[in-house]
């Protein structure tokens, strides 16, 4: 059971990272990622609301949606409850922690839409994660794994600023390419954690 | 028909229902209440962020008057006397008047009187420049050429000419933002009236000083005798004007072998706004 959890966190975090092999909530991924210290502070709020909408997406999705038969209302569905949570997490954050709610900005609002939560709760369902503890287990992979990659991207990024492209690629051109770069390095984990647990 | 539409509307609007519930009463208790003065205080500052105040920007400054630490109300430069008036009637305090400022750029050696030590090809910043022998320029006092002042500028009031910085005193609101930038430390802040500067930062004696830039000060103190009310004193090879006591005859800037002392209007735009409104801007 716990090498389960295990595969599952780290399968999600590592060869299936959201952002980098998946392609998944790249908006912030390159938004805030220019400072090490708010990318952290994004990463973890986005691990921190993968983790609520799949508290709140598995059971409506299990015990009402399947219930009724009413499936293919899951994409509507989810996105009201993952934009209900994050202003519920806005006015909390607000309320007890508002230094981290003033250096995220204008991004928790942002995360509503981000397709890396929806993402979260659809594939949740899709490959079909038989219990809630496991669909727990890939949310905060997924989440680990966002983190990660803002944090990983972040250390690029720094060095990209004081490096000097050409001038046709500064700006974005050269962080796409460096995304990219980074990117390639995440697939090289594909096949790495089945053997990594025997 | 109505029986495939009727469960999944009552669903979808049952989850949403339940979403708006929680949201209102999350709201209702963990609302906060935002001092609505701070609000209305931070709407009268000009938002330049600038820290002329002394505060972390003008939400810090808005705070603290807000809370009723911060009992000045003429803090603010770039805003000048409208704002300080502003935030006094707010605050059902007295009017205090601002102290308006503007930029004064202490060095005149420009491309044609200065001369080059070297080609800086690197980072075309001024604080990059620094960094590699005290610049491209033979003197290590004076402006350094790449714009870092009119670079950080939120009014405009700094154009670089000539490979030096001016600042166009009408546009200058005194933020001091330019103060900080200069790696040199060649800009300064002066009440805006109309003054003598000495348009020069250079501290080497008069030979070798003169050797580097044909503008720079060579401290020979005609200056300082001229001067009919002793405001004028040569300290470390570099005249230096005491504002207490000047009366700006010009009589100084008439006898300067080098030039170096500029006279002329510095009145920044907070006084420009008072006299002439809408008449220059």
């Amino acid at each position: 059971m716990m090498r389960d959890l295990v595969i599952i966190i780290f399968t999600a975090m590592l060869v299936n990272n959201y952002v980098l092999v998946r392609f998944l909530g790249i908006c912030p991924f390159l938004g805030v990622s220019k400072k090490l210290h708010s990318a952290v502070g994004m990463g973890l709020a986005v691990t921190f609301v993968m983790l609520l909408a799949t508290a709140a997406t598995w059971p409506i999705q299990t015990y009402v949606l399947s219930e009724f038969h009413l499936e293919y209302l899951q994409t509507i569905v989810f996105i009201l409850i993952i934009a209900a949570l994050v202003q519920l997490v806005e006015i909390v954050l607000k309320r007890y922690i508002p230094a981290l709610h003033r250096s995220l900005g204008i991004y928790l609002p942002l995360i509503t839409t981000n397709c890396a939560v929806l993402g979260v709760a659809k594939n949740n369902i899709s490959e079909g994660y038989a219990t809630f503890i496991e669909a727990m287990a890939n949310a905060l992979g997924c989440g680990l794994g966002f983190l990660l990659a803002m944090v990983l991207f972040a250390g690029v990024r720094m060095r990209i600023e004081t490096a000097k492209p050409p001038k046709c690629f500064e700006g974005m051109p050269i962080t796409l390419i460096s995304a990219s770069i980074v990117a390639l390095a995440f697939y090289g984990f594909a096949g790495v954690i089945d053997n990594m647990f025997l | 028909m109505l029986n495939a539409i009727l469960p999944a509307a009552v669903c979808v609007a049952g989850i949403g229902l339940i979403c708006a519930v929680i949201l209102v009463i999350a709201a209702r208790f963990m609302a906060v209440r935002e001092k609505s003065q701070e609000k209305e205080l931070r709407a009268c500052l000009p938002g330049v962020n600038c820290g002329a105040c002394g505060y972390p920007g003008c939400d810090g400054y808005a705070a603290a008057l807000a809370e009723g630490t911060e009992k000045r109300t003429n803090l603010c430069i770039p805003g000048g006397d409208a704002v300080s008036e502003k935030i006094s009637q707010m605050l059902g305090v007295e009017f205090q008047d601002t102290v308006e400022e503007v930029a004064v750029i202490h060095c005149c050696g420009d491309c044609e009187h200065a001369a080059k030590k070297a080609d800086y090809s690197g980072i075309q910043t001024c604080s990059g420049a620094k960094m590699l022998y005290g610049g491209e320029m033979a003197c290590t006092y004076g402006c350094l050429g790449k714009g870092d002042c009119a670079a950080i500028c939120p009014y405009d009031a700094i154009y670089m000419e000539k490979g030096i910085a001016h600042v166009h005193a009408p546009k200058c609101v005194g933020c001091g933002l330019c103060v900080k930038a200069c790696p040199n430390q060649i800009i300064t802040l002066m009440p805006d009236t109309k003054r003598e500067v000495i348009a020069c930062s250079n501290k080497e004696k008069g030979a070798v000083a003169r050797k580097k830039c044909t503008n720079a000060c060579i401290a020979c103190r005609k200056c300082e005798k001229i001067c009919p009310t002793g405001a004028i004193t040569v300290e470390e090879n570099l005249a230096r004007i005491d504002y207490d006591k000047c009366i700006v005859c010009g009589k100084c800037r008439t006898v300067c072998p080098v030039g170096c002392i500029l006279g002329g209007d510095h009145s920044g735009r907070h006084r420009f706004s008072e006299d002439n409104r809408g008449g220059r801007e």
